[in-house]
């Protein structure tokens, strides 16, 4: 199951081109662009691990698409995403987010429903590759 | 269809779209006007009226102009080339002005879409060797990064490479630059700076360096009589003027200072003319009289020959 997490996620995945015009787009609007990676892509898991330092000071989009394809030779079975953070005064938070990289087979989520008091449902959501210890996940191999 | 429809590509063949629709063979394109239309002519021209002298320096610049320019015509007419080498080495005395170049080859370069960005990102050898083991690999990148896109400008490069230093970190920060110098030279271009006999040592234990760099420029020192073009600009450029005697007196303070040690070309011209306004602002105030809008702007003999370059003054 293809997962869809952040912008442009119902689109088929980004060309090396298109990301390069979306981080030049985030970078001409003052945006700090980050590579971040995961192997543990849950929805509600908002902090994935950081590539690096947020690249604050690259004025070309050529310097952030470097550290995308580094981090995803490093990880080619984690998900890796890039986030744009805005750090004007009033707004100070995440403008854009993406994923760049996805592992090779995506098993998906599985839908627990827990009968709870009076008819009540309550839902967990848990990734087939979580069964695996973190760094084993997505077919990737132990260190 | 409106809204988020995709800009849609010029249909009009104009000479510098960015299209890869190729020309016939027998097609004719009027390089004048594509040469306008590149606005380089602008950028060069500018060198030509705010730098003096250097002519080996404008030379090169121009052949390098002329390269871009026919190279882009070239992959209009479907001729493959592979994309020249820009990395340079700027050598010469200091004062003679390869800061100020190395600045004016961003724009160059931007204007003839060589580089995206064209901004210069000035480092040394602090910004890219670290202090402690792992430190410099981070660090070299970083500037590298921030570069990318526009020109990486390494002042006084030979500090990068100490010989007499085992556990320096330079050669790595080194390596480092060969291996972004080789693999991404689409996205910048290095010019180092320096002194041309260190510069020339530095090449001579980096061989590697010395032959990923295609274009050497050296700066000649500049004569007496660019000297005093430059302080004309300078001062112009401060909102001041010579008076006729003053410019005589300039004349012969450069000559003097010329010959003595420690002369820095244009920077020497510069710090002269700061000299200079301090002397005229006391002189004004000192005088205390009536003072004018010409005043303010002209300066006097009196306040170039009490340097101590005459050997008259403290």
């Amino acid at each position: 199951m293809r997962i869809t997490q952040g912008t442009f996620s119902y689109l088929p995945d980004l060309t090396d081109e298109e990301i390069k015009a979306q981080l030049q787009y985030a970078i001409d609007r003052g945006w700090a662009v980050a590579v971040e990676f995961t192997d543990d892509p849950h929805p509600r898991n908002n902090l994935w691990e950081m590539w690096g330092l947020p690249m604050f000071d690259i004025a070309d989009a050529a310097a952030g698409l470097a550290e995308i394809r580094a981090c995803r030779e490093a990880y080619p079975h984690r998900y890796v995403r890039v986030s744009a953070y805005d750090a004007s005064y009033g707004r100070q938070t995440t403008a854009l987010s993406f994923i760049v990289h996805r592992p090779p087979d995506e098993p998906g989520f599985r839908l627990d429903r827990q009968e709870a008091s009076d008819r009540r449902t309550r839902y967990t959501l848990t990734p087939y590759a979580a069964r695996q210890p973190h760094g084993r996940r997505y077919g990737e191999p132990p260190a | 269809m409106t809204g988020f429809a995709l800009p849609t590509t010029p249909t009009q063949a104009d000479p510098d779209s960015k299209t890869d629709e190729s020309l016939p063979d027998d097609a004719v394109v009027d390089l004048g006007a594509w040469q306008k239309q590149l606005a380089i002519s602008g950028v060069l021209d500018r060198l030509d009226a705010e730098l003096v002298g250097v002519h080996p320096v404008k030379t090169r610049v121009r052949e390098i102009a002329a390269l871009l320019l026919v190279d882009r015509l070239r992959a209009r007419f479907a001729l493959t080339s592979t994309r020249p080498t820009l990395h340079m080495c700027f050598t010469g005395s200091p004062g003679t002005g390869k800061t100020t170049v190395a600045l004016r080859m961003a724009e160059i370069l931007k204007g003839l879409g060589y580089l995206r960005r064209g901004h210069l990102v000035s480092a040394t050898r602090d910004d890219l060797v670290g202090e402690y083991v792992g430190h410099t690999a981070p660090k070299t990148k970083a500037v590298l990064n921030r570069a990318m896109g526009g020109v990486l400008l390494i002042d006084e490069a030979y500090y990068l490479y100490r010989a007499d230093s085992e556990r320096d970190y330079g050669p790595e920060a080194i390596e480092i630059l060969l291996q972004v110098m080789e693999a991404r030279r689409d996205d910048l271009v290095v010019i180092l700076a320096g002194y041309r006999d260190r510069m020339d040592s530095f090449f001579t234990s980096n061989p590697g360096m010395a032959s990923r760099i295609a274009h050497h420029i050296d700066f000649p020192d500049f004569t007496l009589d660019e000297l005093v073009r430059i302080a004309d600009l300078m001062v112009a450029g401060e909102s001041h003027r010579f008076s006729p005697a003053a410019r005589q007196a300039f004349r012969e303070y450069m000559a003097l200072r010329m010959a003595q040690p420690r002369f820095a070309n244009a920077r020497s011209v510069r710090n002269a003319i700061d000299r200079m306004r301090l002397r005229q602002a006391s002189r004004l105030v000192a005088a205390g009289a009536l003072v004018g809008k010409d005043d303010l702007i002209r300066l006097e003999p009196a306040d170039i020959t009490v340097s101590r370059v005459f050997g008259t003054g403290p």
